[in-house]
């Protein structure tokens, strides 16, 4: 049986694709069969972040409308053999997914892959709700402010109710939290919330802890998981967090503001 | 300028602002929406008694409580001095 996670967060734009991309790129790159699914029908993007938005024939909905199969849909990853991409309709809308057929999809893809990676659209409607309904697992994607916290906790409450483990009366979603767009040097200065501020507040399992990066804007724009950047913080932060999620333990890096010397605070920006 | 705004820089703490607004806000959010009727159930209390006494909008408040199985509904009404 696949293990299905989820990446999940209620609000918009704080990292959910992005996280998708990278965490399945990380299982995929640790020998596991993974696929990723991207389930914001209407506003698809994981294909973009993925860099194989120009191979897209069949998408997500075809599959569950009958009017092709799982492997004519499946775009196989150039990078990693382990890796597939089900890329979401851009044409219709969220209405176009249905409980039963998603199911169907799932089990078909259980019965090859190892994970099955949904990225959640934003938002707690139809495509989010589904997207979390069969999870095992979720990842909850938090930025340190105050909207994204609102949205993470009110995320947390529909998992333990809203999914297929809880109607079912099983053991519930693990729910890890990972904390992106970390700045410690802003959490310093007393601008922005600590790390410890968002746990006490969510108080999940920290899963990972991305610190804010150039490299994320890069690596979308060349259309490369940000893991694969393996010089860049944010990339080693993903992989560490892959690795907890298999189950080593690590500590959690890039939490603290690197020493500058004084002619860098002087004169460095 | 990097030198002037190290000598600029003042030590805001809008974070400890956010942390505390989010633990009231969070605390609210977890305690659920309650039955649907509450919205309506509110405005026809304020109606009620603004025959009676002038009181503001937010005068009135209603909330459901859950203690284990029984669930008690709580409102809140302020009267002008």
């Amino acid at each position: 049986m696949a293990r299905i996670i989820v990446v999940t967060s209620g609000k918009g734009g704080v990292g959910k694709t992005t996280t998708a991309a990278a965490f399945a790129m990380g299982l995929a790159e640790r020998g596991s069969k993974t696929v990723v699914i991207d389930f914001d029908v209407g506003l698809r993007n994981l294909d973009l972040i993925m860099g194989c938005e120009r191979r897209v024939v069949y998408d997500f909905v075809n599959v569950v409308n009958g009017e092709a199969n799982v492997g004519q849909a499946l775009i196989k990853d150039k990078r990693n053999p382990n890796l597939f991409i089900l890329p979401a309709s851009q044409t219709r809308d969220k209405e176009a997914l249905t409980i039963e057929g998603v199911d169907t999809v799932l089990k078909e893809l259980g019965r090859e892959f190892e994970f099955i990676v949904c990225d959640s659209p934003a938002g707690i409607e139809k495509g989010a709700t589904l997207a979390m309904y069969f999870a095992d697992d979720a990842i909850v994607v938090t930025n340190p402010e105050v909207s994204s916290v609102r949205d993470s906790d009110r995320m947390i409450g529909i998992l333990s109710s809203k999914s297929r483990r809880a109607e079912q009366g099983l053991e519930g979603i693990r729910e890890y939290l990972l904390v992106s767009r970390y700045s410690p040097d802003r959490v310093q200065r007393g601008e922005m919330l600590a790390l410890e501020d968002v746990r006490e507040i969510l108080s999940l399992e920290l899963i990972g802890v991305i610190p804010e990066s150039q490299a994320v804007l890069n690596a979308s724009n060349a259309g490369v998981p940000v893991i694969l950047d393996r010089e860049s913080s944010a990339g080693q932060a993903y992989s560490d967090m892959v690795s907890r999620y298999l189950g080593d333990e690590l500590p959690h890096r890039f939490l603290n503001v690197e020493k500058k010397g004084l002619l860098g605070r002087l004169f460095g920006g | 300028m990097a030198l002037l705004d190290y000598f600029r820089q003042r030590k805001s703490n809008s974070a400890a602002i956010a942390k505390e607004r989010l633990q009231i806000l969070v605390a609210h959010d977890r305690r659920g929406d309650g039955p649907s009727y509450l919205p309506h159930l509110q405005r026809d209390i304020l109606r009620v008694i603004r025959k009676y006494v002038a009181i503001d909008n937010d005068a009135v408040t209603v909330n459901v409580e859950r203690d284990g199985s029984r669930e008690i509904l709580e409102l809140n009404i302020i009267l002008p001095d």
